[in-house]
């Protein structure tokens, strides 16, 4: 079986180019910005972005070409001179709040904010009483 | 024949289970009953038995027996041995027969060597196991089945995601599964503490090993699963938030809450109700987790809807234990004195304080985890990720880092703020100054900021419980508890500095191209075809140099799987002890230059550090624990013997 490795290795030479020609050309898929600046707006924003091809990949951490197509997508409109919110806000309005990881406060999402709010709360009430009584105990406890 | 063996086993198994579930609760109302004698027995032969079943499986991939479904749908003849034997349980009814194995076996260890607890809470604690056991037993024999049979046997196998063929998955899920299987231990204590109305400081020293032990394993497999997803993925991340990891981190932060909560309970008799609770919740965790891993309900609420059967048995499962488990405790709770009180600057404060603060970040990671496949059986889809967990947990997580470094200093029961006043000020002092000197020097985010000052404050503190200890009689305990504590301070210098400085490349080069990274030079030589036993793959021949050192030469692979096909890409990794440089190589462009990723991550490699000092601590935790306790043990029956020669002496003059 070993003659044959060479030949397949062979084939996969032949496979990249085979893949590029599924796609468009997407120039800031596998490239950054220019600009450092804008770069690290992209970068930042791009991991707070979900990769709807994938299981639980923003598209900075995937290979799928549509995690290529809407890398260049970002860095095209940051490069623009898009803010990053601009860009997610446009990323919504195209595929659903789905694709951001940055739940807005909505009438849907609300209780993803308001229930830590409850456990802090909650939280506090429990170390209040659990430490704020027995201290009174103890203190009668030793006075007595 | 060898699968028949292993199905065989397994149904015996499921049959001793239910001969320990019936013994057990009838032996604790009633010690004297035939049945106890046998409970121990079915116990240690039904971890036996599963073994035989988990080999049986293990054997048909090691020989590629193609008649068996499992095999032929995951394997390959022509797969690496080490992968044909982690193809055993890279798949959903292989994981499931390691679960129940590793849960079987635990059974029979607790049966075979734990006799320190009276009786009565031993049967119903055993009782429990088996109730658990059977659930998954049935799981597994009705619709998991991992020996059935296929006709006619196929040529060749599907073989295996090649995502899954590295040896990180060869080690990362039974170091997983042993974790999260070992905490059933603990929710079968709990149960059976509650049960037989024993709650008591010895209950709890005789869990807490177990439990330790779990954990153990949990922060290994965190670690190695982490670290697998950082190299294999390619993309230089190493935590996601992705479900499946939250899956695993929420066991791992309820077992975390219980051992320490499980301390105060053996030493000052405190916090009875919230141990056996926390005991309850851990195992429930692991059980969630599985529920989301193997339901398929990840991929889409809809697909789960669509084949339900594994699904719903599993939500069964679920509803099932925790449901049962919640209603014990709240008809027992009650019944259970809520124990000695301190005060809150005191150890048992402190805890207090570690333990909600836990349960919260363990709340948060649920919320966030679960609330999504909630709104998406509403036809609402939402992504909760970092942006969310980041912050949110931080909120909890901060706050008790800073409880972390002044607890152990603190006394039991009561304590005095003059007593600690100069250790404080002096992480207090180290904090501030590390927190000065980053905001000076550069410009990085809140939360890297803040970890990183609290991680080098952390640190220093860790080690403070020794200061003015003879540090040779030091108890190996508190040595795992300084060590763990420091491991954490480690783990998290490293999130904060990779979070705050990492640089990133992303370049399309030709060979003779050189490209700059931070203090990294690296230069393309050549590309040039390799194969590998299922693989061929394009490997990159990469000269690197830290700040013009001398080079390193690294060969970054972009691999084609052909037996099932897929892409992986491995990374080359150059390791300094201040970081690694991460180097992937892509695609080629249209243009024929090749797509290089390279990250440079200062400190990265801290994160798994820590993660395994964390584990270093709770090993020498455990082993410090077990020895203690056989020397007090072993005195303690000195000490009778002598205690019954003397009496036997002082007898024998009087005849």
């Amino acid at each position: 079986m070993r003659w044959l490795l060479p030949i397949l290795a062979a084939f996969a030479l032949l496979q990249p180019a085979a893949a590029q020609d599924r796609m468009p050309p997407a120039p800031y898929a596998y490239t950054q910005l220019e600009d450092p600046a804008l770069e690290e707006q992209a970068r930042e924003l791009m991991h707070t972005l979900r990769c709807l091809k994938c299981q639980s990949q923003s598209i900075a951490d995937s290979d799928a070409p549509m995690a290529g197509d809407m890398r260049h997508q970002v860095r095209s409109r940051i490069a623009a001179g898009e803010s990053p919110d601009e860009v997610r806000n446009w990323l919504v309005s195209r595929y659903g709040d789905y694709v951001s990881y940055e739940p807005q406060v909505s009438s849907t999402t609300w209780p993803l904010f308001a229930i830590p709010i409850v456990l802090l709360l909650l939280a506090g009430t429990v170390l209040l009483r659990r430490i704020g009584r027995p201290t009174d105990t103890a203190d009668e406890g030793e006075s007595a | 024949m060898i699968a028949e063996i292993g199905l065989a086993a397994l149904w015996l198994a499921a049959a001793l289970a239910v001969l320990q579930l019936i013994g057990g609760f009838v032996g604790a109302r009633n010690e004297s009953s035939e049945l106890t004698a046998l409970v121990r027995p079915a116990a240690v032969l039904q971890g036996l038995l599963c073994a035989v079943s988990f080999l049986a499986l293990v054997y048909a991939f090691a020989v590629t027996d193609l008649s068996v479904k499992l095999v032929a749908t995951h394997s390959h003849s022509m797969k690496p041995m080490a992968f044909k034997l982690s193809g055993a349980w890279a798949n959903h009814e292989g994981s499931m027969l390691l679960w129940i194995a590793i849960m079987a076996f635990a059974g029979g260890l607790i049966a075979f060597i734990e006799r320190r607890l009276p009786e009565k809470t031993m049967m119903a604690t055993l009782g429990t196991q088996a109730f658990v056991g059977i659930g998954f037993y049935l799981f597994i024999l009705l619709s998991s089945n991992p020996f059935e049979r296929l006709s006619p046997v196929p040529m060749e196998g599907n073989g295996l995601n090649p995502l899954l063929q590295d040896m990180g998955v060869s080690f990362h899920p039974p170091t997983l599964y042993i974790g999260y299987v070992g905490l059933s231990i603990a929710f079968s204590f709990a149960l059976g503490a509650l049960l037989t109305r024993n709650v008591t400081p010895e209950f709890a020293r005789v869990m807490r090993p177990w439990v330790l032990g779990a954990w153990i394993f949990l922060t290994i497999g965190i670690t190695a699963g982490s670290y697998w997803a950082y190299y294999e993925l390619g993309w230089g991340g190493w935590w996601f938030w992705d479900p499946v990891e939250n899956a695993s981190l929420m066991p791992w932060l309820a077992a975390t809450a219980l051992l320490h909560s499980a301390s105060v309970l053996a030493a000052r008799d405190a916090l009875r109700t919230w141990t056996i609770m926390l005991g309850v919740v851990a195992f429930s965790m692991s059980m969630v987790g599985t529920f989301l891993v193997r339901s398929g309900i990840l991929t889409s609420v809809h697909a789960f809807a669509v084949d339900p059967e594994r699904g719903s048995f599993i939500l069964a499962l679920l509803a099932l234990y925790i449901g049962g488990a919640l209603i014990v405790f709240a008809l027992r709770a009650n019944t259970i004195a809520e124990g000695e009180r301190f005060s809150l600057l005191s150890r048992e404060g402190a805890l207090v304080v570690n333990n909600v603060a836990l349960s919260a970040i363990l709340g948060i990671v649920l919320l966030g985890t679960l609330y999504p496949l909630l709104t998406e059986a509403f036809d609402v889809r939402v992504s909760v990720g970092p942006p969310y967990f980041d912050p949110v947990s931080a909120i909890f997580f901060l706050p008790m880092l800073a409880i972390l470094a002044v607890g152990p200093l603190l006394r039991w029961r009561k304590d005095s703020f003059d007593r600690i006043r100069l250790p404080v000020i002096i992480i207090s002092v180290v904090t501030v100054a590390v927190l000065a000197l980053v905001l000076a020097l550069s410009d990085i985010g809140v939360l890297p900021l803040l970890g990183m000052a609290m991680s080098v404050g952390v640190a220093v503190a860790s080690f403070m419980p020794l200061r003015g200890r003879a540090i040779r009689r030091v108890p190996l305990a508190v040595w795992g508890m300084c060590i763990a504590h420091f491991g954490v301070a480690v783990g998290l210098f490293g999130i904060a500095a990779d979070t705050a400085y990492q640089k990133e490349r992303l370049v399309a080069a030709s060979p003779g191209d050189t490209v700059d990274i931070g203090p990294w030079e690296a230069t393309l030589a050549s590309i040039s075809p390799v194969a590998g036993p299922n693989w061929t793959a394009m490997q990159g021949d990469i000269f690197v140099s830290y700040e013009g050192g001398p080079a390193t030469e690294t060969f970054p692979q972009a691999r084609s799987f052909w037996a099932p096909q897929g892409e992986t890409s491995e990374v080359a990794l150059v390791t300094r002890w201040n970081g690694q440089l991460y180097v992937a190589l892509g695609n080629m462009a249209e243009d024929g230059r090749w797509q290089l990723r390279l990250w440079w991550k200062p400190f990265v490699t801290w994160i798994w550090y820590g993660g395994l000092l964390i584990a270093l601590g709770g090993a020498l935790a455990l082993v410090g624990r077990v020895v203690g306790d056989v020397r007090r043990r072993s005195a303690t029956q000195r000490g009778e013997e002598r205690r019954a020669e003397e009496a036997a002496l002082v007898a024998e003059p009087a005849e």
